[in-house]
């Protein structure tokens, strides 16, 4: 069986899936709940200076997209950072580090941006035993008004400024966390390298209104009246998050530089993904938000039996590999030829692929009067719609043609190398092949 | 002390009141919000989608499911009762496992249908339960228009030529309107006087007026309707019942089951309904699997549906028939009645097994009967009618009869199964045909 055992710079815990920052790490109560189900660690829900504590809107915090049987698909709050007393917070820190020293502990934290702030805090966090800290440079509403969170992260001097000040200042990890909320994710993650992080951690939430109440007009949740702009997580955010993962991961410039993946992860193959994009390991919020801290057992089960599906013994054989194949559109080899195929035994004659090919695509499948759908190869450019609309999974294939046989679409030949646009004859920018 | 089940002979009450209720309660009680949100969500919208092609009515079902999954269950009931003004009956009663149901792509698939005629009910329910009427009338023609019979094939036929905007008589020769859904259908598909409501409800769009105990060929004819009106249409369905033609099928309590149905349907306390200790229904049709159903229901001891052809062959779906079997009816295939026997009323009948085509083979049994159902089929009553074929009125295109000016649909007439929404599709499609012929004369 593989050993899911984790070590992410230098921080061991049992398994690479933590906890986010987030309500379920608020609390002593809730950790160690968290840890007993197996939790392999927690990012402990940010901090902020000492003081007053923040404060949180007494109304509706969350708002949601459903699909189908009201499945949670996406969420969205408006929360702010913990709104408990710091030295509660730290106390709670240090009891549960005490008891369960084999479990990661990582303190997020949100200061204003002056460097006595840091230098103030730093210091009590160490106090705790924690096992590193997290910079929260992504929470995107709220704080990011008051100069903190996002309003850090969107630029990318401050991050490396403040990332520097918590390098100076303690001897624990830092993992820098990522705002979406930027157009380029490479520039923060290089500020975060350049100002010494010895991680980065993607993605936090994006900025979002998920729905606007039609009776009310007003966007949701809605507080006496009125809405505001939250963050949007949960398995929604996915494909942007793996996308900003694959980004950094594949960056000549990052290379290397440690990334704790989040955003969307629900399932251990979800977290399989993230690793294989070149995570070294994954934070998950809403999945516990929405199904309790059990979940973790499907994690550690389904990727365990993965890893020994796969002839791997540990995750670490797992990061990266997808890497290498994550390229640029312009490296696609165009003499790949495919046609989709469906397979009659498994067609249940729905026709969504014909009303989708017919009305939005390529007109490549026909119908017959008694309802048997085929596709026309002289029309197909193997778009992959019909794949994605079937309701039948595996009904509708793509089959490669073999190099030699002519594509009856284009009538050319189906050539075996490999072509791309760089070298094609209809780029005004081509470069010659070799 | 009152009856119970081992009490012999006919007695009433043979169950106690609150199980007689649980026994005639909705059979599929509607689905919550929830329920029907879930059951739309499976629906795949497919491209000319054959449950729609399986509905005699053609409801454009991935519509109206897709109007329900997105939160309007009223426009979901629109797009149902504009090709389906009975579509809150259908709903109920429609045998679904063999038309949108069987044809639906999940059933293919899993076996598991899209829980159509469920969905069709809640969205319906919404809005029937809302003051007023989805639909209006046309500007007035001037035309008037007589119906004969308030079943599901009139009261379409009615509700359509009324948007039309012309003016429209329906004689019944029933106290009540509604034909077979208020005299027929089992009272665990259509409860809570579902039937009189919806009537009620489709004469919410005016321009219909209905007159009740006049009987064609009793109270009016046929000729002073043509006459009178400017078209006329048939809907009285099957008014007769055919004979047993067994030896001593005329002793007392050997009955036709459409009527013991009625009396089930207009009973206002089933209690007071007597039911045989011992009941035999003959026949192998929906009536048959309705009236020993509910013989069961009200507290029959024994009860035994005996068909002359074998299982496969029988009208009833294979649901009706798993319905009856798991409420206890014991059902006997491949016999045939040959004598009723007792002193003046019942006590036994004699069947002759059979074979598929239909010969004795020689062996016999009895089986005691207090009261013997006989539902082996409705026949068309009436004299001076339109020409008939195979028993019924036979009709060309949109329901046209031998007579000019005078059209037919639902059971009465030739075309499609004895189903309550193929009445409805046939009483529509002639209102259609009367409207563009009447137009068209100018
Ligand atoms: C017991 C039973 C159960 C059934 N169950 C189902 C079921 O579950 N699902 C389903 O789809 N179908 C069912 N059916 C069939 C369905 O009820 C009929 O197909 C449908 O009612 C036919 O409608 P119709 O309008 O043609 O005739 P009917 O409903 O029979 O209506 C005819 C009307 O005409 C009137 N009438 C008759 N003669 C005259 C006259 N001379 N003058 C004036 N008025 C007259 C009658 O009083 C009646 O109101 C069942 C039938 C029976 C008998
Ligand atoms: C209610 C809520 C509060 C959050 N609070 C914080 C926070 O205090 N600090 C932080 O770094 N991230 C916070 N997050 C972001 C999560 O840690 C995480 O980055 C994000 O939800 C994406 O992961 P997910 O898709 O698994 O939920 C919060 C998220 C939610 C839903
Ligand atoms: S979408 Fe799939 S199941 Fe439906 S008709 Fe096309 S191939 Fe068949
Ligand atoms: S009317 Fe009957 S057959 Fe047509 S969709 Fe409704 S339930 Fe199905
Ligand atoms: S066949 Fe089934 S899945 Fe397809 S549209 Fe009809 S109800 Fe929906």
């Amino acid at each position: 069986m593989a050993d899911l055992t984790s070590n992410f710079v230098g921080i061991k815990s049992p398994n690479p899936f933590w906890l986010a920052s987030a309500p379920p790490t608020d609390k002593e109560y809730n950790v160690r709940r968290a840890f007993e189900a197996g939790w392999g660690g927690v990012v402990w829900k940010t901090l902020g200076e000492d003081g007053p504590p923040v404060v949180n809107v007494n109304g509706p915090r969350y708002g949601a997209i459903w699909g189908a049987d009201r499945r949670l698909l996406g969420l969205n709050n408006i929360e702010l950072i913990t709104d408990r007393p710091l030295h509660v917070n730290l106390q709670e820190i240090k009891s549960v580090k005490r008891d369960y020293p084999d479990r990661a502990m990582i303190v997020s934290l949100m200061v204003p941006c002056v460097e006595e702030a840091w230098k103030a805090i730093l210091p009590l966090v160490e106090e705790t035993g924690a096992d590193g800290v997290e910079l929260n440079f992504g929470c995107p509403h709220g704080m990011s008004e008051r100069g903190m969170g996002s309003a850090v992260g969107q630029v990318p001097e401050y991050i490396e400024m403040v990332t520097r000040w918590v390098k100076q200042n303690t001897r624990m990890p830092c993992i820098v966390k990522l705002t979406p909320n930027i157009t380029d994710i490479r520039k923060p993650a290089a500020a975060a390298k350049a100002g010494g992080a010895d991680a980065v951690s993607l993605i936090n939430t994006i900025n979002s209104i998920t729905s606007v109440n039609l009776d009310l007009f007003a966007p949701e949740p809605t507080i006496d009246g009125k809405g505001a702009h939250g963050g949007y997580c949960g398995p929604a955010v996915k494909p942007i998050a793996l996308n900003m993962v694959a980004e950094i991961a594949r960056s000549a410039d990052l290379r290397g530089l440690p990334i704790s993946g989040i955003g969307g992860v629900t399932t251990w193959r979800d977290a399989a993904e993230y690793l294989a994009m070149g995570a070294g390991n994954v934070q998950v919020c809403t999945a516990a938000m929405t199904y309790g801290f059990k979940i973790v057992q499907e994690m550690i089960s389904g990727l365990s039996d993965y890893l020994d599906s796969k002839d791997m013994h540990s995750p670490a054989e797992l990061i990266g590999r997808a890497v290498p194949n994550t390229s640029d559109w312009q490296h696609l080899n165009l003499n790949y030829i495919s046609k989709a195929k469906i397979n009659q035994d498994l067609c249940i004659s729905c026709g969504r692929c014909y009303a989708a090919c017919e009305d939005t695509s390529h007109q490549a499948i026909a119908m017959s009067d008694d309802r048997v759908f085929t596709v026309k190869d002289d029309e197909c450019v193997a778009c992959n719609l019909c794949v994605n609309v079937c309701p039948v999974e595996n009904c509708i294939t793509m089959e490669q043609m073999a190099p030699g046989t002519t594509d009856p679409r284009t009538g050319k030949l189906v050539e075996a190398d490999y072509g791309n646009w760089t070298t094609h004859p209809n780029n005004p920018n081509r470069v010659a092949a070799e | 002390m009152s009856a119970n089940a081992l009490t012999p002979g006919i007695a009433a009450g043979r169950l106690r009141s609150d199980d007689l209720q649980q026994n005639f309660a909705d059979l599929h009680p509607p689905m919550g919000q929830h329920e029907a949100q879930v059951a739309a969500d499976r629906c795949y919208f497919c491209h000319d989608a054959p449950c729609v092609t399986a509905c005699p009515t053609a409801i454009d079902i991935p519509l109206f499911i897709r109007q329900i999954a997105t939160g309007t269950p009223e426009a979901a009931a629109k797009t149902i009762l504009s090709q389906n003004i009975l579509g809150g009956m259908c709903a109920r009663v429609c045998p679904t496992e063999t038309l949108c149901e069987q044809a639906c792509v999940r059933e293919t698939a899993e076996g598991k249908p899209v829980r159509i005629g469920q969905l069709q009910r809640h969205a319906t329910d919404i809005l029937q339960a809302k003051a007023g009427h989805p639909f209006s009338r046309a500007a007035p023609t001037g035309r008037r228009i007589a119906v004969v019979g308030a079943g599901p094939a009139g009261l379409a036929c009615a509700h359509r030529l009324a948007m039309k905007g012309h003016d429209v008589v329906v004689f019944d020769a029933r106290p009540k309107a509604g034909g077979l859904n208020e005299y027929g259908i089992a009272s665990y598909k259509s409860t809570d006087d579902f039937a009189q409501a919806e009537v009620n409800w489709l004469l919410g769009i005016g321009g219909i007026s209905v007159q009740n105990g006049q009987a064609l060929g009793r109270d009016i004819t046929l000729a002073q309707l043509q006459a009178q009106y400017d078209a006329v249409f048939l809907g009285i369905g099957l008014g007769g019942v055919n004979a047993l033609g067994a030896d001593g099928d005329d002793k007392q309590n050997v009955l036709d089951a459409v009527d013991f149905i009625a009396d089930l349907r207009q009973a206002s306390d089933m209690a007071t309904l007597p039911i045989g200790r011992d009941v035999v229904v003959i026949g192998g049709g929906m009536t048959a699997i309705d009236a020993a159903v509910q013989a069961k229901l009200l507290g029959a001891l024994n009860v035994t549906l005996v068909y002359r052809r074998g299982r496969a062959r029988m009208n009833a779906s294979p649901f009706e028939q798993d319905l009856a079997a798991s409420k206890g009816v014991r059902i006997i295939t491949n016999a045939t009645p040959v004598q009723v026997l007792g002193n003046g009323a019942v006590r036994e009948i004699e069947f002759a097994y059979t074979d598929d085509t239909l010969t004795p083979t020689g062996d016999t049994f009895r089986l005691a009967a207090d009261q013997v159902f006989k539902a082996i089929g409705q026949t068309l009553a009436g004299s001076g009618l339109p020409d008939t074929d195979k028993g019924k009125i036979a009709t060309v295109g949109a329901g046209r009869t031998s007579i000019a000016g005078v059209w037919a649909g639902g059971d009465c007439a030739t075309g499609g199964d004895d189903l309550t929404v193929t009445a409805v599709a046939q009483g529509r499609d002639a209102a259609e045909d009367i409207h563009a012929t009447l137009t068209a004369e100018g």
